[in-house]
């Protein structure tokens, strides 16, 4: 039973409250609310001045109702003005109002601001924590801009009350979080640090969450809490579960700093003082040890709060990833959360061992416990819990073991939640593509996840699946008969047509031998699904036609007939009609040598990372697929390599086609990155091949010289070069024309070959266009992927402009998604001269005496596209006492901001 | 932590803590959305699920619900205990607390909250010291909590948050 009271809080709050809920329908409660806001405007608009008391009470009452759901808009003053009363309640009633229900209204934070800073300057630590509460709980930018130099003052102030350390300790990190550079390091941070030692364990688990927010951006100049942290963690897992009194939980000596310390040094790499490292080394073992003991309670907090730590600690040494015997423990340890009567644990389990698969030292322990993993996808009773167990399949996945986890993924689509479908899908395609041995074990995966799933099937899938049998001539007729046997079905996916369309148009020719499978077989075939299937897939559908008028002209008549019918060459679908009367002209007006040209076989596609990849990445966050990289380490087998490859080469997988795209792309990235504020240089160099660029660009238009340099002194065979425009398969619509003419195959040792590129920028874009490189050194074929400095600042006109009309604009452009800004620590020296040399030769106009702070640089510039013209504004501010600059885009079209800011950050 | 939800089974917000700016419109789709989630799952499913880009951690005390969304890196363990201290404090001060306590004094719980945890992350684990920081208010005050008066329809409210076993 609740308590008796010894006086009366606020009785008309009660009773007010007590009327709400005795109203018996919605409608009658919104009457009660409105004659109760009427009440208490009256009441403040009234000329007898309140009471604080009353005053009180009705802020109060306007808190119900906004905590109710309903709009409140007016009270503020009301509140504001609580803040000011020295009766202790009054003034926690003003701040609870202002922390629930703030209001952006400029006039009213000053005034709170002012409240707020004189109950700072009190020295009564009730106040000044009430004070600090309510900037931690509003955390403006305002209020930043107000207190974020004062606060440190009272942090590391001798004289600060424990209760008033940890408050503001505390609204430091929240204003640290929301405004970073508002919040200025300097002395008092090595005397911050040093709160790790404090002797209140309160102060300490306050400060540790901001220590750890602040060594995360400025890991330097924090390092030596490492020693500080290891040290109190070492003190705190050796002590009795009675030493730390209060602090102990159910048994559990101090968890919530323990898991803070743990957390801390995961900002850090492994100590490297010996001592140090020794120490830590051996907390994390007592930990372990701890996890096999008997509990001290049976209360669920103790486990809690016990593997609370232990997860953490797990996390951690999973973090340094150098400890093989503590890797394997905490496999181990896992191993047996995996099967506890916790289903909060098991799935803790799974989540934490998908991180331990990723390591090489603990793969193989992972992998032990896969029948488990198998068993909790196929049983546990909680989706989210499926869904972890699907992870961790997927993370633990190798040459191994993938066709067994495939199969399993496989069969448990068929019943899998349709929340989860889609993601699973793509790790099916992923994995199958991954370890592909046999070709044929990949069509027919693939196949069956159609079948299986079509609905969720994405058109990456799909892509990817007929990109792969194009590039691979041996599979091209495994591919052919299995999708015709897969058209069989009599109802078959959408999706299943597409791809039988598609490769029965290509290579159909490789099973026509057999009379089962003869042309006119599989045209009947297709066809008889084309009036099931939507326009897209139709479109497909007559261009796989004209295909067999071309593989097989016996099927010629038929299908010229099928074309001519009204339903085709009068089809409302413009698009289908074009390409009926289109084809049908076609195949009567050309020679079979021109239809054989036109309609020859597709060419290998470029190799690229692979499009269902690059989807779970979006899906999911770089994280969620680390797994491919720690498989490119080992051996691998090329599936989307080019088809005339020897079989001996092909071995390699498709992730380390992957890799190595990203390694290349990632050793010349700074080389890359230098392109954006220059045209001409060295944009790639290895022992065989030096490439070197010269670039000019006018309006919307460009022209690209590319060098090729045989470094060595054998002749590069077969060279070819294609680029590509990202997106263009997917979507069809290019924001980039590039035009080239094929090189000359052959490079002499020690020649230079050029090649003239032609550039149409259409409308802004973000990715890059690549290049890739094909050519044989030495009978070796070497195979090369590189980003193309073509950046949207290239169609840059400068724009000169007077302060007032660029201020003026400026405004203009207000919107909050036309702006785009980075805050960010100088990369090189903040030289006033290279600074301005950059910013020219981004293509903007530098102009000056704009604005009012002569540190600060302001440019204008207009982006020509064919479609249209983007104006953009730049502002860079450097803070040379914090290293640091601010950098404002804004332009008339948001996603050129954003890549503007994004390209721009990586250049100061 | 981001924020911290806590409502009753039939979906009524009780009290809500914020520590990320949103505008009122997100809030209150936030807690729509989530609300709706967490009544759908059983009892006996797993008190962590992944929503949106955070992980939701949260348990059941009674007619209430207690659910904190929190970040990637964070401890869904240690936060379960977190809500588990923050219903001990609650039990203390009030004595035995039932949802009723917490309708009427809700803002008891906000000061109660704001004394355990600013900002997101934990101020004060000690019970005594949290205590201890309230009822000093208290006295300043000279007023305890509003006695929860019994005309109510359903006894439901009543029961205590925290078994006693």
């Amino acid at each position: 039973m609740p308590a008796v009271s010894k006086g009366d809080g606020m009785r008309g709050l009660a009773v007010f409250i007590s009327d709400i809920r005795n109203c018996k329908s919605k409608e009658a409660e919104i009457k009660r609310i409105n004659k109760e806001l009427a009440n208490i405007r009256s009441k403040f608009k009234g000329d007898k001045a309140l009471d604080g008391y009353s005053k009180k009470k009705y802020v109060c009452k306007l808190l119900f109702i906004f905590l109710l759901g309903h709009d409140i808009d007016f009270g503020h003053m009301e509140a504001v003005n609580l803040l000011s009363s020295n009766k202790y309640t009054e003034k926690q009633i003003g701040y609870l109002f202002i922390s629930v229900l703030v209001n952006s209204n400029s006039e009213l934070i000053r005034l709170i601001n002012n409240a707020i800073k004189n109950d700072l300057s009190s020295r009564n630590p009730t106040f000044m924590c009430l004070a600090l509460h309510c900037i931690a709980n509003v955390g403006s930018r305002e209020m930043a801009e107000a207190f974020a130099s004062e606060i440190p003052r009272i942090l590391v102030a001798g004289d600060t009350m424990d209760s008033v350390k940890q408050s503001a300790a505390l609204c430091l990190l929240r204003l640290y979080k929301t405004s970073p550079d508002l919040v200025l390091m300097g002395e008092w941070t090595s005397r911050v640090v040093h709160l790790l030692n404090d002797q209140h364990m309160g102060v300490v688990t306050a400060a540790i969450s901001l220590i750890t927010c602040l060594s995360q951006k400025n890991p330097d100049e924090f390092k030596t809490c490492v020693s500080l942290a290891v040290s109190r963690l070492s003190r705190i897992v050796s002590s009795a579960s009675t030493d730390l009194q209060d602090y102990t939980y159910y048994f559990v000596p101090a968890p919530w700093l323990s898991c803070k310390l743990l957390r801390l040094l995961q900002c850090y790499p492994p100590p490297e003082d010996g001592a140090v490292k020794g120490r830590l080394v051996e907390c994390l073992e007592t930990i372990l040890n701890k996890a096999q003991e008997p509990p001290k309670s049976k209360k669920v907090q103790h486990s809690n709060a016990k593997n609370a730590i232990l997860f953490e600690a797990i996390s951690l040494i999973i973090h340094y990833d150098s400890e093989p015997n503590l890797l394997v423990r905490a496999c181990n340890q896992l191993g047996q959360f995996l099967q506890h009567r916790e289903t909060n644990l098991r799935y803790l389990a799974l989540e934490s061992m998908c991180t331990l698969a990723s390591s090489e030292f603990s793969h193989e322990a992972v992998k032990t416990h896969i029948e488990t993993v198998i068993n909790a996808l196929k049983t546990e009773r909680d989706v989210s819990v499926r869904q972890r167990a699907a992870d961790l399949l997927y993370a633990m996945c190798d040459r191994s073991n993938a066709k067994q986890i495939v199969a399993e993924m496989l069969s448990y689509l068929e019943t899998a939640d349709y929340s989860i479908r889609e993601e699973m899908v793509l790790k099916v395609a992923i994995l199958a593509e991954k370890y592909a041995v046999d070709y044929s074990w990949y069509v027919d995966t693939i196949l069956n996840l159609i079948r299986i799933a079509g609905d969720y099937v994405s058109e990456e899938v799909w892509y990817r699946v007929i990109q792969i049998v194009i590039n691979r001539d041996d599979v091209q007729g495994y591919a052919a008969k299995t999708v015709f046997e897969a058209l069989q079905a009599p109802a078959c996916h959408e999706n299943m047509v597409k791809v039988g369309g598609y490769i029965l148009g290509e290579f159909g020719n490789l099973i026509a031998g057999d009379p089962r499978s003869s042309p006119l077989v599989q045209f009947n075939l297709l066809h008889s699904k084309f009036h099931l299937c939507s326009v897209p897939t139709r479109a497909l559908l007559l261009s796989a036609y004209i295909k067999f008028i071309n593989l097989f002209p016996e099927t010629k008549a038929t299908i010229q007939e099928v074309l001519r019918c009204d339903s085709q060459i009068r089809n409302s679908d413009v698009e289908l009609q074009q390409r009926a009367v289109e084809y049908l002209k076609l195949s009567s007006i050309a020679s079979t040598d021109v239809l054989a040209t036109v309609l020859e076989e597709m060419p290998p596609f470029p190799e690229r990372e692979s499009s269902i990849l690059a989807k779970l990445k979006k899906k999911k966050g770089p994280g969620a697929v680390s797994v491919p990289e720690l498989d490119d380490k080992r051996e691998g087998g090329e599936l989307n390599g080019g088809g005339d490859r020897g079989p001996d080469t092909a071995a390699m997988s498709a992730s380390n086609a992957v890799s190595r795209y990203v390694l290349v792309a990632s050793s010349c990235l700074f080389m890359y990155i230098g392109f954006v504020c220059k045209n001409n240089g060295v944009l790639f160099e290895n022992q065989l091949l030096q490439i070197g660029i010269k670039s000019e660009y006018r309006q919307n238009l460009g022209r690209m010289y590319l060098f090729y340099g045989n470094k060595t002194s054998v002749q590069f065979a077969s060279f070819t070069t294609t680029v590509s425009c990202p997106g263009e398969l997917q979507s069809h619509i290019l924001s980039l024309n590039v035009q080239t003419k094929p090189v000359e195959p052959l490079v002499e040792g020690g020649a230079q070959i050029q090649q003239v590129l032609n550039i149409e920028c259409l409308t802004d874009f973000s990715e890059a266009p690549l290049l890739n490189i094909k050519f044989r050194y030495g009978g070796a074929l070497q195979n090369l992927s590189l980003k193309l400095p073509v950046t949207i600042n290239k169609f840059f006109q400068p724009t000169e402009m007077t302060s007032h009309d660029f201020f003026q604009r400026w405004k203009q452009l207000s919107q909050p998604q036309q702006e785009a800004q980075k805050i960010f620590k100088a990369n090189h020296g903040m030289d006033t001269e290279v600074l301005k040399a950059k910013l020219l030769g981004l293509g903007t106009a530098l102009l000056d005496d704009v604005d009012p702070n002569p540190e600060n640089y302001v440019c204008a510039g207009v982006i020509q596209t064919k479609g249209q013209q983007v104006g953009c504004l730049l502002r860079l501010e450097p803070n040379g006492q914090a290293q640091m600059y601010r950098l404002t885009l804004r332009c008339s079209k948001d996603s050129v901001s954003m890549r503007l800011c994004e390209l721009l950050a990586q250049q100061f | 932590m981001q924020f911290m939800l806590l409502f009753s089974r039939q979906g009524k917000l009780r009290l809500q803590k914020w520590y990320v700016p949103l505008s009122d419109k997100e809030k209150k789709k936030i807690t729509r959305e989530l609300v709706q989630t967490v009544l759908a799952r059983k009892p006996k499913m797993c008190s962590f699920l992944e929503w949106r880009d955070l992980k939701v951690v949260y348990k059941r005390y009674a007619s209430l619900y207690f659910c904190c969304a929190i970040e990637e890196q964070d401890n869904e363990l240690i936060t379960l205990e977190i809500i588990h201290r923050y219903v001990e404090l609650l039990d203390k001060y009030f004595g035995s607390v039932c949802e009723l306590d917490i309708i009427f004094n809700f803002e008891k719980a906000y000061f109660i909250l704001d004394e355990f945890l600013l900002g997101g992350e934990a101020q004060e684990t000690s019970k005594k010291t949290v205590l201890k920081a309230i009822e000093q208010a208290d006295l300043l005050q000279e007023v305890r909590p509003h006695v929860v008066t019994l005309h109510f329809n359903s006894a439901l409210f009543l029961i205590r948050l925290l078994r006693l076993n």
